[in-house]
Protein backbone atom coordinates (compact mmCIF):
# COMPACT_ATOMS: atom_id res chain seq x y z
CA UNK A 1 0.00 0.00 0.00
CA UNK A 2 1.28 3.30 -0.62
CA UNK A 3 2.22 6.02 1.89
CA UNK A 4 -0.57 7.84 1.05
CA UNK A 5 -3.15 5.29 0.87
CA UNK A 6 -2.32 4.00 4.44
CA UNK A 7 -2.79 7.54 5.83
CA UNK A 8 -5.82 7.82 4.50
CA UNK A 9 -7.11 4.30 5.53
CA UNK A 10 -5.80 5.31 9.21
CA UNK A 11 -8.11 8.56 9.00
CA UNK A 12 -10.81 6.51 7.67
CA UNK A 13 -10.27 4.38 10.89
CA UNK A 14 -9.91 6.63 13.06
CA UNK A 15 -12.96 8.91 11.77
CA UNK A 16 -15.22 6.14 12.29
CA UNK A 17 -14.12 4.94 15.53
CA UNK A 18 -14.81 8.05 16.96
CA UNK A 19 -18.21 7.82 14.23
CA UNK A 20 -19.49 4.78 16.02
CA UNK A 21 -20.19 5.17 19.51
CA UNK A 22 -18.41 2.20 21.43
CA UNK A 23 -20.96 -1.03 21.85
CA UNK A 24 -21.19 -1.31 25.34
CA UNK A 25 -19.83 -5.02 25.32
CA UNK A 26 -16.37 -3.74 23.85
CA UNK A 27 -13.87 -2.75 26.00
CA UNK A 28 -12.74 0.59 24.74
CA UNK A 29 -8.78 0.37 25.00
CA UNK A 30 -7.27 -2.88 24.25
CA UNK A 31 -4.40 -1.79 26.82
CA UNK A 32 -7.12 -2.39 29.33
CA UNK A 33 -8.40 -5.92 28.23
CA UNK A 34 -5.00 -6.95 28.09
CA UNK A 35 -4.69 -5.92 31.77
CA UNK A 36 -6.91 -8.40 33.13
CA UNK A 37 -4.58 -11.45 31.17
CA UNK A 38 -1.73 -10.23 34.35
CA UNK A 39 -3.32 -11.61 36.93
CA UNK A 40 -1.91 -14.77 35.56
CA UNK A 41 0.28 -14.55 32.69
CA UNK A 42 2.53 -12.40 34.74
CA UNK A 43 2.66 -8.17 35.56
CA UNK A 44 4.68 -7.95 32.39
CA UNK A 45 2.96 -10.79 30.80
CA UNK A 46 5.96 -12.80 30.73
CA UNK A 47 4.61 -15.53 32.05
CA UNK A 48 5.48 -17.48 35.40
CA UNK A 49 5.95 -21.00 35.89
CA UNK A 50 3.76 -23.34 34.07
CA UNK A 51 1.66 -20.51 32.30
CA UNK A 52 2.76 -19.47 29.26
CA UNK A 53 4.39 -16.04 28.56
CA UNK A 54 2.13 -14.36 26.13
CA UNK A 55 4.95 -11.79 24.78
CA UNK A 56 6.76 -12.33 21.01
CA UNK A 57 4.22 -13.95 19.53
CA UNK A 58 2.96 -13.35 16.21
CA UNK A 59 -0.39 -11.68 15.84
CA UNK A 60 -2.17 -14.48 13.89
CA UNK A 61 -1.08 -17.16 16.48
CA UNK A 62 -2.24 -15.45 19.04
CA UNK A 63 -5.49 -14.81 17.30
CA UNK A 64 -5.35 -18.08 16.30
CA UNK A 65 -4.71 -19.86 19.45
CA UNK A 66 -7.35 -17.98 21.41
CA UNK A 67 -10.38 -18.68 18.88
CA UNK A 68 -9.37 -21.75 19.10
CA UNK A 69 -9.57 -22.27 22.38
CA UNK A 70 -12.82 -20.48 22.49
CA UNK A 71 -14.16 -22.91 20.23
CA UNK A 72 -12.98 -25.77 21.56
CA UNK A 73 -10.78 -26.75 18.83
CA UNK A 74 -8.08 -26.51 20.97
CA UNK A 75 -8.40 -28.04 24.90
CA UNK A 76 -6.95 -26.26 27.66
CA UNK A 77 -8.19 -26.01 31.30
CA UNK A 78 -8.91 -22.64 32.00
CA UNK A 79 -8.64 -21.18 29.12
CA UNK A 80 -11.62 -22.79 27.15
CA UNK A 81 -13.70 -20.62 29.83
CA UNK A 82 -12.33 -17.43 29.53
CA UNK A 83 -11.91 -17.44 25.92
CA UNK A 84 -15.44 -17.33 25.68
CA UNK A 85 -15.36 -14.14 26.94
CA UNK A 86 -13.80 -12.44 24.27
CA UNK A 87 -15.39 -11.21 20.63
CA UNK A 88 -13.70 -11.86 17.63
CA UNK A 89 -12.59 -8.00 17.27
CA UNK A 90 -11.34 -8.36 21.01
CA UNK A 91 -9.40 -10.85 19.94
CA UNK A 92 -8.08 -9.33 17.13
CA UNK A 93 -7.09 -6.15 19.18
CA UNK A 94 -5.36 -8.40 21.78
CA UNK A 95 -3.46 -10.21 18.84
CA UNK A 96 -2.21 -7.05 17.42
CA UNK A 97 -0.94 -5.43 20.49
CA UNK A 98 0.79 -8.57 22.16
CA UNK A 99 2.42 -9.06 19.29
CA UNK A 100 4.22 -5.73 20.02
CA UNK A 101 5.68 -6.76 22.91
CA UNK A 102 9.26 -8.05 22.90
CA UNK B 1 -21.20 -8.64 13.12
CA UNK B 2 -23.50 -5.63 14.18
CA UNK B 3 -20.05 -3.62 13.97
CA UNK B 4 -19.25 -4.68 10.71
CA UNK B 5 -22.02 -4.02 9.25
CA UNK B 6 -22.82 -0.51 10.93
CA UNK B 7 -19.31 0.98 9.81
CA UNK B 8 -19.25 -0.61 6.25
CA UNK B 9 -22.80 1.13 5.55
CA UNK B 10 -20.89 4.53 6.31
CA UNK B 11 -20.85 6.58 3.09
CA UNK B 12 -17.63 7.86 3.46
CA UNK B 13 -15.88 4.79 3.73
CA UNK B 14 -13.98 3.31 0.48
CA UNK B 15 -12.69 0.69 2.87
CA UNK B 16 -14.01 -3.64 2.28
CA UNK B 17 -15.35 -4.56 5.86
CA UNK B 18 -12.48 -7.10 5.33
CA UNK B 19 -10.05 -4.44 4.97
CA UNK B 20 -11.58 -2.55 7.61
CA UNK B 21 -10.88 -3.82 9.85
CA UNK B 22 -7.42 -5.31 9.54
CA UNK B 23 -6.76 -1.62 9.14
CA UNK B 24 -8.59 -0.80 12.49
CA UNK B 25 -6.26 -3.51 14.06
CA UNK B 26 -3.11 -2.45 13.00
CA UNK B 27 -3.96 1.71 13.52
CA UNK B 28 -5.66 0.25 17.23
CA UNK B 29 -1.69 -1.30 17.78
CA UNK B 30 -0.05 2.22 16.96
CA UNK B 31 -1.87 4.36 18.98
CA UNK B 32 -1.53 2.11 21.92
CA UNK B 33 1.77 1.70 21.74
CA UNK B 34 2.73 5.42 21.02
CA UNK B 35 0.06 6.94 22.92
CA UNK B 36 -0.86 4.79 25.83
CA UNK B 37 -4.40 5.41 27.35
CA UNK B 38 -2.87 7.95 29.40
CA UNK B 39 -0.80 10.89 28.22
CA UNK B 40 1.71 11.76 30.83
CA UNK B 41 2.08 14.73 32.56
CA UNK B 42 -1.88 15.40 32.20
CA UNK B 43 -2.68 14.23 35.41
CA UNK B 44 -1.48 15.63 38.70
CA UNK B 45 -3.11 15.20 41.54
CA UNK B 46 -2.72 13.83 44.92
CA UNK B 47 -4.15 10.24 45.18
CA UNK B 48 -4.74 8.69 48.90
CA UNK B 49 -4.89 4.85 48.66
CA UNK B 50 -6.31 3.23 51.95
CA UNK B 51 -5.27 -0.33 52.84
CA UNK B 52 -2.18 -2.11 51.09
CA UNK B 53 -3.80 -5.33 50.13
CA UNK B 54 -5.06 -6.69 46.70
CA UNK B 55 -6.67 -3.86 45.62
CA UNK B 56 -4.79 -0.89 47.11
CA UNK B 57 -1.56 -2.36 46.36
CA UNK B 58 -2.80 -2.81 42.89
CA UNK B 59 -4.25 0.77 42.54
CA UNK B 60 -1.33 2.48 44.01
CA UNK B 61 1.55 0.55 41.54
CA UNK B 62 -1.01 0.52 38.68
CA UNK B 63 -1.70 4.74 39.14
CA UNK B 64 2.34 5.31 39.17
CA UNK B 65 2.72 2.90 36.33
CA UNK B 66 0.53 4.99 34.15
CA UNK B 67 0.73 8.42 35.31
CA UNK B 68 4.60 8.90 37.28
CA UNK B 69 3.70 12.86 38.04
CA UNK B 70 0.92 11.50 40.11
CA UNK B 71 1.63 11.81 44.27
CA UNK B 72 0.38 8.42 45.67
CA UNK B 73 0.47 8.26 49.16
CA UNK B 74 -0.18 4.47 50.41
CA UNK B 75 -1.65 4.12 53.88
CA UNK B 76 -1.28 0.61 55.35
CA UNK B 77 -0.01 0.18 58.89
CA UNK B 78 1.97 -3.55 57.98
CA UNK B 79 5.43 -3.75 57.49
CA UNK B 80 4.28 -6.88 55.02
CA UNK B 81 1.17 -7.80 53.60
CA UNK B 82 0.19 -11.68 54.48
CA UNK B 83 -1.61 -12.85 51.68
CA UNK B 84 -5.50 -14.46 52.20
CA UNK B 85 -4.78 -16.98 49.28
CA UNK B 86 -2.42 -19.33 49.66
CA UNK B 87 -2.67 -19.02 53.45
CA UNK B 88 -4.68 -22.33 53.59
CA UNK B 89 -1.54 -24.07 52.48
CA UNK B 90 0.19 -22.80 55.42
CA UNK B 91 -2.60 -24.25 57.18
CA UNK B 92 -2.08 -27.76 55.49
CA UNK B 93 1.53 -27.53 56.57
CA UNK B 94 2.35 -27.01 52.56
CA UNK B 95 4.64 -23.56 52.66
CA UNK B 96 5.89 -21.20 55.61
CA UNK B 97 4.17 -18.06 56.03
CA UNK B 98 7.23 -16.11 54.94
CA UNK B 99 6.50 -17.08 51.63
CA UNK B 100 3.17 -15.72 51.05
CA UNK B 101 4.48 -12.50 52.89
CA UNK B 102 5.56 -9.40 50.75
CA UNK B 103 7.31 -6.04 51.58
CA UNK B 104 5.94 -2.70 49.78
CA UNK B 105 9.85 -1.64 48.82
CA UNK B 106 9.15 -2.11 45.25
CA UNK B 107 6.26 -0.01 45.31
CA UNK B 108 8.34 2.98 46.73
CA UNK B 109 11.82 2.45 44.87
CA UNK B 110 10.91 1.62 42.01
CA UNK B 111 7.39 3.16 41.13
CA UNK B 112 7.60 6.28 43.70
CA UNK B 113 4.52 5.20 45.77
CA UNK B 114 4.79 6.77 49.01
CA UNK B 115 4.72 4.51 52.05
CA UNK B 116 2.04 5.85 55.07
CA UNK B 117 3.00 3.30 57.89
CA UNK B 118 -0.06 3.96 59.86
CA UNK B 119 -3.79 3.58 60.27
CA UNK B 120 -6.23 5.74 58.80
CA UNK B 121 -8.85 6.48 61.34
CA UNK B 122 -11.38 8.61 59.68
CA UNK B 123 -12.11 9.95 56.41
CA UNK B 124 -13.88 13.48 55.81
CA UNK B 125 -15.31 13.01 52.03
CA UNK B 126 -16.33 16.55 52.34
CA UNK B 127 -12.91 17.58 53.33
CA UNK B 128 -11.32 15.56 51.14
CA UNK B 129 -9.07 14.47 54.02
CA UNK B 130 -7.90 11.00 55.67
CA UNK B 131 -7.21 11.31 59.34
CA UNK B 132 -4.16 9.03 60.53
CA UNK B 133 -3.66 7.20 63.80
CA UNK B 134 -0.74 9.15 64.35
CA UNK B 135 -2.76 12.29 64.29
CA UNK B 136 -1.82 13.67 60.91
CA UNK B 137 -4.48 14.06 58.05
CA UNK B 138 -3.65 13.70 54.61
CA UNK B 139 -5.30 15.77 52.08
CA UNK B 140 -6.77 13.90 48.75
CA UNK B 141 -8.02 14.96 44.93
CA UNK B 142 -8.90 11.13 44.82
CA UNK B 143 -9.18 8.77 47.03
CA UNK B 144 -8.91 4.77 46.41
CA UNK B 145 -10.04 3.06 49.62
CA UNK B 146 -9.73 -1.27 49.57
CA UNK B 147 -9.86 -1.78 52.97
CA UNK B 148 -11.58 -5.11 53.47
CA UNK B 149 -13.45 -6.99 55.79
CA UNK B 150 -14.08 -6.60 58.80
CA UNK B 151 -15.77 -10.07 60.83
CA UNK B 152 -19.05 -8.96 62.66
CA UNK B 153 -18.93 -8.63 66.04
CA UNK B 154 -22.10 -10.47 68.28
CA UNK B 155 -23.80 -7.05 68.31
CA UNK B 156 -23.29 -6.47 64.34
CA UNK B 157 -25.23 -9.67 63.54
CA UNK B 158 -22.46 -11.82 64.17
CA UNK B 159 -22.26 -15.12 66.29
CA UNK B 160 -23.25 -14.68 69.81
CA UNK B 161 -20.16 -15.38 72.03
CA UNK B 162 -17.40 -14.82 69.08
CA UNK B 163 -16.06 -11.37 70.41
CA UNK B 164 -12.31 -10.03 69.93
CA UNK B 165 -11.42 -12.20 72.79
CA UNK B 166 -12.68 -15.09 71.00
CA UNK B 167 -10.61 -14.57 68.44
CA UNK B 168 -7.61 -15.86 70.40
CA UNK B 169 -8.75 -19.03 71.47
CA UNK B 170 -10.81 -20.01 68.11
CA UNK B 171 -9.66 -18.57 65.16
CA UNK B 172 -10.79 -17.04 62.35
CA UNK B 173 -7.72 -16.77 60.55
CA UNK B 174 -9.81 -15.23 57.48
CA UNK B 175 -6.82 -12.62 58.03
CA UNK B 176 -3.55 -14.06 57.05
CA UNK B 177 -1.06 -13.52 59.19
CA UNK B 178 -1.08 -14.03 63.47
CA UNK B 179 -4.49 -15.97 62.67
CA UNK B 180 -2.88 -18.44 60.28
CA UNK B 181 -0.06 -19.21 62.88
CA UNK B 182 -2.27 -19.13 65.43
CA UNK B 183 -4.36 -21.94 64.03
CA UNK B 184 -1.92 -23.66 62.46
CA UNK B 185 -0.22 -24.31 66.02
CA UNK B 186 -3.71 -25.29 67.44
CA UNK B 187 -4.05 -28.36 64.68
CA UNK B 188 -0.80 -29.03 65.43
CA UNK B 189 -1.00 -29.90 68.92
CA UNK B 190 -4.68 -31.59 68.44
CA UNK B 191 -4.47 -35.27 69.06
CA UNK B 192 -4.91 -38.02 66.70
CA UNK B 193 -8.60 -38.70 67.00
CA UNK B 194 -9.99 -35.27 67.62
CA UNK B 195 -12.36 -33.11 65.89
CA UNK B 196 -11.58 -30.04 63.97
CA UNK B 197 -14.85 -27.56 63.33
CA UNK B 198 -15.00 -25.06 60.67
CA UNK B 199 -17.83 -22.62 60.91
CA UNK B 200 -18.35 -21.40 57.44
CA UNK B 201 -20.19 -18.24 57.15
CA UNK B 202 -23.30 -16.49 55.33
CA UNK B 203 -22.97 -14.99 51.92
CA UNK B 204 -21.70 -12.57 50.97
CA UNK B 205 -17.88 -12.86 52.22
CA UNK B 206 -14.36 -12.95 51.90
CA UNK B 207 -13.07 -16.01 49.02
CA UNK B 208 -16.22 -18.18 48.35
CA UNK B 209 -14.10 -21.30 47.89
CA UNK B 210 -12.06 -20.73 50.61
CA UNK B 211 -13.62 -22.69 53.50
CA UNK B 212 -13.85 -25.70 51.55
CA UNK B 213 -10.28 -25.63 50.44
CA UNK B 214 -8.82 -25.23 53.72
CA UNK B 215 -11.06 -28.37 54.84
CA UNK B 216 -9.31 -30.00 52.15
CA UNK B 217 -5.70 -29.21 53.15
CA UNK B 218 -6.22 -29.52 56.72
CA UNK B 219 -7.57 -33.24 55.86
CA UNK B 220 -4.51 -33.80 54.00
CA UNK B 221 -2.43 -32.94 56.68
CA UNK B 222 -4.65 -35.16 59.22
CA UNK B 223 -4.26 -37.91 56.95
CA UNK B 224 -0.61 -37.72 57.11
CA UNK B 225 -0.44 -37.03 60.51
CA UNK B 226 -3.53 -37.56 62.35
CA UNK B 227 -5.44 -39.91 60.17
CA UNK B 228 -8.23 -40.68 62.81
CA UNK B 229 -9.38 -37.01 63.21
CA UNK B 230 -12.15 -35.35 62.01
CA UNK B 231 -13.49 -32.69 60.26
CA UNK B 232 -16.67 -31.05 60.62
CA UNK B 233 -17.87 -27.94 58.78
CA UNK B 234 -21.07 -26.45 60.09
CA UNK B 235 -22.38 -24.48 57.40
CA UNK B 236 -24.31 -21.11 57.18
CA UNK B 237 -25.46 -21.99 53.48
CA UNK B 238 -27.43 -24.60 51.48
CA UNK B 239 -24.58 -24.34 48.67
CA UNK B 240 -20.96 -23.55 48.35
CA UNK B 241 -18.79 -22.71 45.47
CA UNK B 242 -17.28 -25.60 43.63
CA UNK B 243 -19.40 -28.10 45.80
CA UNK B 244 -19.45 -30.75 43.15
CA UNK B 245 -15.87 -30.47 42.38
CA UNK B 246 -14.70 -30.50 46.50
CA UNK B 247 -17.21 -33.53 47.56
CA UNK B 248 -16.14 -35.99 44.87
CA UNK B 249 -12.56 -34.71 45.92
CA UNK B 250 -13.24 -35.28 49.27
CA UNK B 251 -14.64 -38.56 49.25
CA UNK B 252 -11.76 -39.72 47.16
CA UNK B 253 -8.83 -38.45 48.83
CA UNK B 254 -10.22 -38.37 52.34
CA UNK B 255 -12.84 -41.04 52.61
CA UNK B 256 -15.60 -39.78 55.63
CA UNK B 257 -12.80 -37.75 57.13
CA UNK B 258 -15.33 -34.47 56.13
CA UNK B 259 -18.21 -34.24 56.81
CA UNK B 260 -20.25 -31.54 55.92
CA UNK B 261 -23.83 -30.17 57.30
CA UNK B 262 -25.62 -27.83 54.97
CA UNK B 263 -28.10 -24.81 56.80
CA UNK B 264 -31.06 -26.93 56.59
CA UNK B 265 -29.37 -29.73 57.98
CA UNK B 266 -28.45 -27.57 60.95
CA UNK B 267 -25.44 -25.76 60.15
CA UNK B 268 -25.95 -22.39 61.38
CA UNK B 269 -23.33 -21.67 64.21
CA UNK B 270 -25.51 -18.84 66.53
CA UNK B 271 -23.17 -19.18 69.78
CA UNK B 272 -19.89 -20.41 70.91
CA UNK B 273 -18.45 -20.39 74.26
CA UNK B 274 -14.18 -20.30 73.29
CA UNK B 275 -13.40 -21.22 76.70
CA UNK B 276 -14.88 -24.82 76.70
CA UNK B 277 -14.55 -24.79 72.50
CA UNK B 278 -18.44 -25.33 72.19
CA UNK B 279 -20.11 -24.30 69.26
CA UNK B 280 -23.74 -24.44 69.25
CA UNK B 281 -26.42 -24.24 65.93
CA UNK B 282 -29.30 -22.72 65.10
CA UNK B 283 -31.46 -25.56 66.18
CA UNK B 284 -29.85 -25.96 70.16
CA UNK B 285 -27.04 -28.85 68.38
CA UNK B 286 -23.91 -28.66 70.74
CA UNK B 287 -20.53 -29.53 69.12
CA UNK B 288 -18.01 -29.60 71.19
CA UNK B 289 -14.44 -29.20 68.90
CA UNK B 290 -10.95 -29.71 70.05
CA UNK B 291 -10.12 -26.92 67.59
CA UNK B 292 -12.62 -24.68 66.15
CA UNK B 293 -11.94 -22.01 63.47
CA UNK B 294 -15.06 -19.56 62.96
CA UNK B 295 -15.56 -17.59 60.01
CA UNK B 296 -18.03 -15.29 61.64
CA UNK B 297 -20.77 -12.99 59.34
CA UNK B 298 -18.64 -10.62 57.75
CA UNK B 299 -18.97 -6.85 56.39
CA UNK B 300 -17.02 -3.77 54.67
CA UNK B 301 -14.07 -2.86 56.95
CA UNK B 302 -14.88 -0.15 59.98
CA UNK B 303 -12.76 3.14 58.32
CA UNK B 304 -15.08 2.66 55.14
CA UNK B 305 -18.29 1.86 57.32
CA UNK B 306 -17.48 5.13 59.48
CA UNK B 307 -16.55 7.11 56.21
CA UNK B 308 -20.15 6.76 55.59
CA UNK B 309 -19.39 4.71 52.28
CA UNK B 310 -21.64 1.27 53.18
CA UNK B 311 -25.38 1.37 53.11
CA UNK B 312 -27.47 -0.59 54.80
CA UNK B 313 -26.10 -3.84 54.05
CA UNK B 314 -22.69 -3.18 55.49
CA UNK B 315 -21.17 -3.17 51.97
CA UNK B 316 -20.25 -0.26 49.95
CA UNK B 317 -22.20 0.16 46.54
CA UNK B 318 -20.17 1.57 43.75
CA UNK B 319 -20.24 2.80 40.09
CA UNK B 320 -19.68 -0.32 37.83
CA UNK B 321 -17.74 1.38 35.75
CA UNK B 322 -15.49 3.44 37.54
CA UNK B 323 -15.98 1.85 41.02
CA UNK B 324 -16.69 5.47 42.56
CA UNK B 325 -18.83 5.49 45.41
CA UNK B 326 -22.15 5.78 45.49
CA UNK B 327 -22.21 7.47 48.30
CA UNK B 328 -19.74 9.99 48.46
CA UNK B 329 -17.93 12.11 45.07
CA UNK B 330 -14.32 11.04 44.78
CA UNK B 331 -13.97 8.09 46.30
CA UNK B 332 -13.24 4.72 44.67
CA UNK B 333 -14.24 1.50 46.73
CA UNK B 334 -12.78 -1.51 45.58
CA UNK B 335 -12.26 -4.62 46.76
CA UNK B 336 -13.92 -7.18 49.28
CA UNK B 337 -15.58 -4.30 50.77
CA UNK B 338 -17.32 -3.09 47.40
CA UNK B 339 -20.65 -4.81 46.00
CA UNK B 340 -19.37 -5.63 43.14
CA UNK B 341 -21.68 -8.92 42.39
CA UNK B 342 -21.79 -10.77 40.38
CA UNK B 343 -17.70 -10.87 41.09
CA UNK B 344 -16.91 -12.46 43.75
CA UNK B 345 -15.07 -10.69 46.94
CA UNK B 346 -12.11 -12.27 45.93
CA UNK B 347 -8.12 -11.48 45.86
CA UNK B 348 -7.82 -11.74 42.27
CA UNK B 349 -11.12 -9.80 41.85
CA UNK B 350 -9.79 -6.68 44.03
CA UNK B 351 -6.61 -6.71 41.76
CA UNK B 352 -8.66 -6.64 38.65
CA UNK B 353 -10.91 -3.64 40.16
CA UNK B 354 -7.70 -1.71 41.96
CA UNK B 355 -6.60 -0.98 37.69
CA UNK B 356 -10.27 -0.50 37.21
CA UNK B 357 -9.83 2.51 39.96
CA UNK B 358 -6.00 3.40 38.46
CA UNK B 359 -7.53 3.83 35.04
CA UNK B 360 -10.94 5.31 36.41
CA UNK B 361 -8.66 8.13 39.11
CA UNK B 362 -6.53 8.87 35.70
CA UNK B 363 -9.09 10.03 33.51
CA UNK B 364 -11.14 11.75 36.27
CA UNK B 365 -8.00 14.40 37.17
CA UNK B 366 -7.08 14.26 33.75
CA UNK B 367 -10.11 15.45 32.58
CA UNK B 368 -10.74 12.54 29.84
CA UNK B 369 -13.88 10.46 29.60
CA UNK B 370 -14.17 7.30 31.47
CA UNK B 371 -12.48 4.27 29.90
CA UNK B 372 -14.56 1.10 29.65
CA UNK B 373 -13.70 -1.59 31.85
CA UNK B 374 -12.99 -4.98 31.72
CA UNK B 375 -12.54 -7.62 34.19
CA UNK B 376 -11.74 -10.93 34.61
CA UNK B 377 -11.39 -13.75 38.18
CA UNK B 378 -9.91 -17.02 38.24
CA UNK B 379 -10.14 -18.57 41.85
CA UNK B 380 -7.70 -21.94 42.26
CA UNK B 381 -8.76 -24.39 45.09
CA UNK B 382 -6.00 -27.10 45.49
CA UNK B 383 -7.49 -29.79 47.01
CA UNK B 384 -5.09 -32.35 47.50
CA UNK B 385 -0.98 -32.82 46.63
CA UNK B 386 -1.26 -32.08 42.47
CA UNK B 387 -5.17 -32.37 42.37
CA UNK B 388 -6.75 -28.66 42.05
CA UNK B 389 -9.78 -26.93 40.82
CA UNK B 390 -10.74 -23.72 39.23
CA UNK B 391 -13.73 -21.51 38.89
CA UNK B 392 -13.59 -18.61 36.02
CA UNK B 393 -15.56 -16.02 34.69
CA UNK B 394 -15.06 -13.26 32.65
CA UNK B 395 -17.24 -9.55 33.48
CA UNK B 396 -18.52 -6.34 31.80
CA UNK B 397 -19.74 -3.30 32.53
CA UNK B 398 -23.38 -3.66 31.41
CA UNK B 399 -26.53 -1.23 31.58
CA UNK B 400 -27.70 -3.41 34.56
CA UNK B 401 -24.56 -2.64 36.02
CA UNK B 402 -21.64 -5.18 36.32
CA UNK B 403 -22.42 -8.69 33.96
CA UNK B 404 -20.77 -12.13 34.12
CA UNK B 405 -19.92 -12.40 30.20
CA UNK B 406 -22.60 -14.99 28.99
CA UNK B 407 -21.13 -18.78 27.86
CA UNK B 408 -18.21 -17.75 29.15
CA UNK B 409 -16.61 -18.70 32.84
CA UNK B 410 -17.51 -21.85 35.03
CA UNK B 411 -15.95 -24.49 36.88
CA UNK B 412 -13.11 -27.36 36.20
CA UNK B 413 -15.27 -30.05 34.26
CA UNK B 414 -16.62 -32.45 37.08
CA UNK B 415 -15.24 -35.68 34.61
CA UNK B 416 -11.65 -34.38 33.72
CA UNK B 417 -8.90 -36.64 34.57
CA UNK B 418 -6.34 -36.40 36.74
CA UNK B 419 -3.83 -34.86 34.09
CA UNK B 420 -6.05 -31.57 33.97
CA UNK B 421 -6.26 -31.55 37.90
CA UNK B 422 -2.14 -31.47 38.15
CA UNK B 423 -1.89 -28.79 35.39
CA UNK B 424 -4.18 -26.78 37.31
CA UNK B 425 -2.53 -27.23 40.29
CA UNK B 426 0.63 -25.87 38.82
CA UNK B 427 -1.19 -22.97 37.30
CA UNK B 428 -2.63 -22.02 40.66
CA UNK B 429 0.84 -21.57 41.68
CA UNK B 430 2.04 -20.16 38.60
CA UNK B 431 -1.49 -17.60 39.38
CA UNK B 432 -0.18 -17.09 42.61
CA UNK B 433 3.75 -16.12 41.89
CA UNK B 434 2.09 -13.78 38.94
CA UNK B 435 -0.37 -11.62 40.62
CA UNK B 436 1.52 -10.97 43.76
CA UNK B 437 4.12 -9.87 41.12
CA UNK B 438 1.65 -7.76 40.05
CA UNK B 439 0.93 -5.87 43.34
CA UNK B 440 4.67 -5.56 44.75
CA UNK B 441 7.23 -6.08 41.76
Amino acid sequence: MSKSGLATACVAAAYLATAAPALAEEPADVSILVETCAGCHGTDLGGSGAIPSLRAHKAEYVAFTLRAFRDDERVATVMNRLAKGYSDAQIAALAAYLATLN
Amino acid sequence: MSRSNRTSGHPSSPLSRRRFARLAGAAAAVSFVAAPFVARGQAAGRVVVVGGGFGGATAARYLKKAAPELTVRLVEPAARFVTCPYSNLVLGGWRELESISHGYEALRDRWGVELVRDEATAIDTAARRVRLGGGDSLIYDRLVIAPGIALRAPEEGGIEGYDAAAHARMPHAWKAGEQTLLLRRQLEAMPDGGLFVLAAPPNPFRCPPGPYERASLIADYFKREKPRAKILILDSKETFSKQPLFQQAWARFYGDMIEWVSLAADGKVVRVDAASGELETEFGTLHRADVANVVPPQQAAAIARSAGLADASGWCPVDARTFESRLAEGVHVIGDSAIASPMPKSGFAANSQGKTAAAAVIAALSGQGQPQPAWVNTCYSHVAPGYAISVAAVYRAGASGIEAVEGAGGTSPLDWDDANRKLESAYADGWYDSITADMFS
